[in-house]
């Protein structure tokens, strides 16, 4: 549904986007990740013709968006960073400009209306002036117009931002659900929306596409991914720790904590953590320990999404 | 429904929503009294004419159409709304269309709410109705031009103060570049080719001629390119503000 390629965008001499490629089907659900300033924004900006990139093509619908935006954007649904609305409307009146932007009238334009109510929850505040509206309802209504013509694609720039834990539950599962039938890219500075939400996800930073992957694939690349972590209850002796860093495949042994002794095995390159784990097991049963806790991690997005994404202070003194 | 009355719609909504409409209204109604009576001279002219009114157009209007103007693009690039506007299925030119017509029409209300002294003057004597006519359309037109110019300006700056002046100085040029005094002092460094060409851009003379009820073509279309151009430079300024 999406096509990206090449995109690059220039302000003066910053370079904002440099080089983005990415596609999206119908049916995915892709994240944007990066730090603040990484281009999450800009990116989207091009793809809904809000900007024009300064090279690069987009396709949208098979449409492209510099030739035919108008059929493009009839595809698109849209929630701009930091939710703006028209203040000086009724949420019903602000819901109705959007539907009537989008063809619908009359009696589909009430039930449009109705639906996205329902969905974002707006039904108390229907007849309330926006400019008298708390921040996370006026970006609940934000959402709402953008969905209020059930777009085949949805683009949406931070959609949890300003919402309450509830609220973001349900943004979160709102977007699970729509991305069955539609293609949804969205940002977020949340990792575990990530998780919950996206089928894929990209982390930009300074412009670039530094990782592409499923959550599960982005995960592994977290150091910790694949090392078991093992809490020996009792008083397993003396040389537990050094009998079990002497296990064959073990590459790296991490002390979390003595007394219970909390450990952590990093495998070898070549050893799967299954077998490491039978190994261990294996080992308890022979020395008579007493194993409370066992478990593969799974590696955590967020060192993934620090280890690559350095802050900018660190990265210049590496240098 | 058209995209353009649709939004056409929604910002007469907003001009009616806000003071700004009604605030308009009737400081515009009140200062076009207080010149065409206590300055122009209405009742002691002893002429059944609407000149007095009608004279005060330009310099009116000079103030209060940057008012209604100024806030139409600055206040959309403000709220960030722009970004929503513009990835709806409209084109750039239906919004800017759109969005003139509205303002257009707060000015054509307030026009036609002095309709009180078309009757006084057809009570107390025997004007020329179609001179009466022309006045009036002759200023709905300077209005226009007015606010096309504000559009321009008002797109080309979010703070709405900034928007406000450069379109009155605008505005200012366009009522003084035909204005004597003006065109002797420019006499002195240009040649009378180019003094005559600045002159012919005078709001002034061209108001003057349809008022006086000499509806040449050339006075309409001066108008009538006075507002495409200034729409269509509205356009070109709000493409490169998305950079
Ligand atoms: N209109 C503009 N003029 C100049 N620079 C801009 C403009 N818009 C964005 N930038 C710059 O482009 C870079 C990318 O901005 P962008 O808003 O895309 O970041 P982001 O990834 O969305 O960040 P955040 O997580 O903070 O929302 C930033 O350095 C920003 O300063
Ligand atoms: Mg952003």
């Amino acid at each position: 549904m999406i096509q990206a390629r090449n995109l690059t965008k220039h302000f003066g001499p910053k370079v904002a986007v440099d080089g983005i490629s990415f596609t999206l089907e119908k049916g995915e659900v892709l994240g944007f990740l990066g730090p603040n300033g990484a281009g999450k924004s800009t990116t989207m900006r091009m793809v809904t013709g809000f900007i024009p990139p300064t090279s690069g093509e987009i396709s949208v619908g098979g449409h492209d968006i510099a030739r035919e935006p108008i059929a493009a954007r009839r595809l698109l649904g849209y929630l701009p960073e930091n939710a703006p609305s028209y203040s000086d409307m009724t949420v019903t009146g602000f819901l109705g400009f959007a539907a009537e932007m989008r063809g619908l009238s009359g009696d589909s334009k009430k039930r449009a209306i109705h639906r996205v109510a329902e969905m974002c929850f707006l039904g108390p505040v229907l007849q309330q002036g926006i400019d008298t509206l708390s921040k996370g309802y006026r970006h609940r209504i934000c959402f709402a117009q953008s969905i209020i013509h059930d777009p085949e694609i949805l683009i949406l720039d931070e959609p949890t931002d300003g919402l309450d834990p509830n609220q973001k539950h349900e943004v979160r599962s709102l977007i699970r659900d729509m991305g069955k039938n539609k293609a949804i890219i969205f940002s977020t500075h949340i990792l575990e929306e990530v998780e919950a939400a996206c089928s894929r996800a990209i982390i930009i930073d300074r412009g670039r596409i530094v990782a592409n992957g499923t959550p599960a694939e982005l995960k592994a690349r977290s150091p910790e991914s694949g090392a078991l972590t093992i809490h020996l209850g009792g008083s397993p002796g003396e040389g537990a720790g050094k009998k079990l860093r002497a296990l064959a495949g073990v590459e790296r042994i991490a002390t979390l904590g003595e007394n219970p002794l909390r450990v952590r095995l990093y495998p070898a390159k070549n050893t799967p953590s299954a077998d490491l784990a039978r190994a261990v097991l294996q080992a308890a049963s022979a020395h008579a320990w007493q194993i409370e806790d066992l478990r593969i991690e799974e590696g955590r997005l967020d060192d993934v999404f620090r280890s690559i994404t350095l802050p900018d202070t660190t990265k210049e003194s590496r240098k | 429904m058209n995209p353009i009355l649709v939004i056409a719609k929604r910002e007469l909504g907003g001009y009616f929503a806000s003071p700004v409409a009604y605030v308009f209204l009737v400081i515009y109604l009140l200062l076009a009294g207080f010149f065409t009576f206590m300055v122009g001279g209405f009742f002691e002219r002893g002429a059944a004419t609407l000149d007095s009114f009608f004279v005060w157009q330009p310099w009116l209007y000079l103030f209060l159409v940057p008012a209604v103007g100024m806030r139409v693009w600055s206040e959309e690039r403000r709220m960030g709304t722009l970004e929503l506007l513009f990835t709806m299925p409209v084109s750039p030119w239906q919004a800017i269309i759109g969005k003139f017509l509205a303002a257009w029409a707060v000015l054509a209300l307030a026009l036609l709410l002095t309709f009180p002294l078309v009757f006084t003057v057809n009570y107390l004597g025997r004007p020329d109705n179609g001179v009466i006519l022309a006045g009036y359309l002759g200023s709905l037109l300077m209005a226009g031009a007015y606010l096309a110019i504000a559009c321009m300006t008002s797109a080309a700056t979010r703070n709405q103060v900034v928007s406000f002046i450069l379109s009155v100085v605008v505005c200012l040029f366009l009522i003084l570049c035909g204005w004597p005094p003006v065109t002797n002092l420019l006499v002195q460094w240009a040649n009378p080719a180019v003094v005559d060409a600045v002159a012919s851009f005078s709001v002034m003379a061209h108001f003057n001629s349809i008022s006086k009820g000499v509806l040449d073509s050339r006075d309409l279309l001066y108008f009538a390119s006075a507002i495409v151009f200034c729409l269509f430079a509205t356009s070109v300024v709000l493409r490169t503000h998305r950079g």
